[in-house]
């Protein structure tokens, strides 16, 4: 594995003698069990620094998670984590801008953001879907968000979309004096199309553009993020594809390595599950990659699947956006297990108000005000909430249908990844 | 659809006007206010008090009071600041910060009392 995944091949060629294969070999240095599993061993494996082009996240993957991947010899192979060196790291630009940065061009401070995925998904025309994105902003929410299968479809094409939402957002913007922000989607068939689509949301005046960093590619997520970076505009990542690649716990990426991927390629927003809604995600490891997102230095900690300690020089941090299946129930436990530097995103919990989707978004603005007064105050939020909710309707017709409207739903499932612990 | 509620929001209502962070709860209390000045506080954070004119709210950069109170670790003397531009502007609205200077920006904001909208 370390001979594929580095310099060599299945046999030893002349060429070989040319060059000091023992300075470019990669090493296998240690191998240990599994906790809990008889059938599988972890294998480290350190590669020297030349060995990858500077800034490329794409020429790690390919050299990493390469022909190896389809050895005969080994059953199942999965990426667990990386240590990417400081020198390394160095050499990538990031996130274009950061949490800190974002929080300044957006205005919003000491609370997490909210957002809102429009749906249906896809079959609004562009004027529809402007109606939807203009009524959850003016409700309350800080960001709405095209989903991620949004592109440039016959029903509605992009420039009509950008059109009708930057519309629907200013007028937000007027109406309640607060800064708004929509996720416009610039994933493309190619990087030239997603330039086009880049610079025309430029010229409209949007904060923030969106990509689909493993769909898309690595090749033109970093490239979009550099023209992000060099344009002021704030960059949405979505992540589809991911549980391909990371969600079975024996073969393929874990998210871990996908985040520090994202975080190096560059992207100021990146899904990160919710612990508490429809989308897998133990609990335990979530908050290991949210840590991985937003810290500036994080230790090697196996109770949290982080295999070594990573330094992350001067890259900014990636806010974590939780979406999926969560409505204001969830709220307490959300703004408890996220903190501040997230993104919290509503879309059948905004959308599903049974008075339209203002109403769905002012319920969710007041929880999570409420959630953070509460916090702040140094009361208990996972053990309190139903109090603090039911607290903060009596002020809010909008909070108190909405806790009538979604009290049944919950998503009890085990997890399918779970962390590697002796179960025996 | 009888039950269904508007929402009252528009350009013309200048009430529709929200100011961040906690301007979709009710006006705090002094209690309430007391208590988000002490968990500035005690996360290490550095008081300020700003204001504006209601008609430039949405600008980044309003009028600051003074200095930010480096160190202080007083409520009643943050408190007091915030009463006393208050009473200086009394149309304005006026905010309390805690800037976080480990991370190079505001911990906490909040509009503390709130000036006529437009």
């Amino acid at each position: 594995m370390a001979a594929e995944s580095s310099t060599g091949t299945w046999t030893t060629v002349w060429t070989d003698l040319l060059t000091d294969l023992d300075y470019y070999k990669g090493r296998a240095y240690a191998i240990e069990d599994v906790p809990g599993n008889d059938e599988a061993f972890y294998a480290f494996i350190a590669y020297p620094i030349d060995l990858f082009e500077e800034g490329s996240v794409v020429n790690i993957l390919t050299s990493l998670v390469g022909n190896v991947f389809g050895f005969k010899a080994v059953r199942a192979l999965r990426l667990e984590d990386v240590r990417v060196p400081r020198a390394y790291v160095m050499t990538c630009g990031g996130p274009p801008h950061g949490i800190q940065v974002e929080r300044d061009i957006m205005n919003k401070y000491g609370r997490p953001l909210l957002g809102c995925t429009i749906k249906p998904k896809l079959g609004l025309s562009a004027k529809n879907y402007g109606r939807a994105v203009y009524e959850v902003l003016r409700g309350g929410l800080d960001f709405s968000k095209d989903d991620e299968n949004v592109n440039s479809q016959p029903f509605m094409r992009w420039k009509q979309r950008f059109d009708f939402v930057m519309e629907a957002l200013h007028k937000a913007q007027a109406e309640t004096g607060e800064r708004k922000g929509h996720y416009l989607n610039v994933t493309a068939p190619t990087p030239e199309e997603m330039y086009k689509r880049a610079e025309y949301a430029k010229e409209l005046g949007a904060p923030i553009i969106m990509h689909d960093y493993l769909t898309g590619g690595f090749t033109a997520n970093t490239g979009l993020a550099n023209w992000c970076r060099d344009n002021g505009l704030l960059l949405h990542i979505h992540r589809a594809m991911h549980a391909v690649l990371d969600r079975n716990p024996n073969h393929g990426i874990h998210f871990r390595v996908l985040t520090k991927m994202l975080r190096l390629s560059g992207g100021d927003h990146l899904h990160s599950g919710t612990v508490v809604g429809k989308l897998e995600g133990d609990r335990e490891a979530t908050l290991g990659w949210i840590d991985l997102m937003r810290d500036s230095y994080i230790k090697e900690d196996r109770t949290r699947g982080i295999m070594f300690d990573q330094d992350w020089g001067s890259l900014p941090g990636v806010f974590p956006v939780a979406s999926g299946g969560i409505h204001v129930w969830h709220m307490p436990a959300l703004v408890s297990i996220f903190g501040d530097d997230s993104v919290l995103q509503f879309g059948g919990g905004t959308l599903g108000h049974p008075w339209g989707n203002a109403a769905g978004a002012a319920a969710n603005r007041v929880s999570l005000e409420a959630c953070v007064q509460a916090r702040n105050e140094g009361r208990e939020l996972e053990k309190e909430g139903k109090d603090i909710l039911t607290d903060a309707a009596k002020h809010s017709p909008e909070l108190k249908m909405a806790m009538e409207t979604w009290k049944e739903i919950k998503f009890e499932f085990d997890t399918v990844d779970k962390l590697d612990v002796v179960h025996r | 659809m009888s039950d269904v509620q508007d929402y009252k929001s528009s350009l013309s209502d200048a009430g529709s006007r929200k100011f961040e962070t906690f301007s979709y709860l009710p006006t705090m209390d002094a209690v309430g206010i007391r208590k988000q000045v002490q968990y500035i506080i005690s996360k290490g954070w550095n008081p300020a008090i700003e204001h504006t004119e209601p008609e430039n709210a949405f600008g980044y950069y309003w009028y600051m009071w003074k200095l930010p109170m480096f160190g202080e670790t007083d409520v009643d003397r943050v408190l007091a600041e915030a009463a006393a531009c208050h009473r200086a502007h009394p149309d304005n609205h006026v905010r309390l910060v805690g800037f976080d200077n480990y991370a190079q920006s505001k911990g906490a904001e909040m509009v503390v009392y709130r000036g006529t909208p437009v």
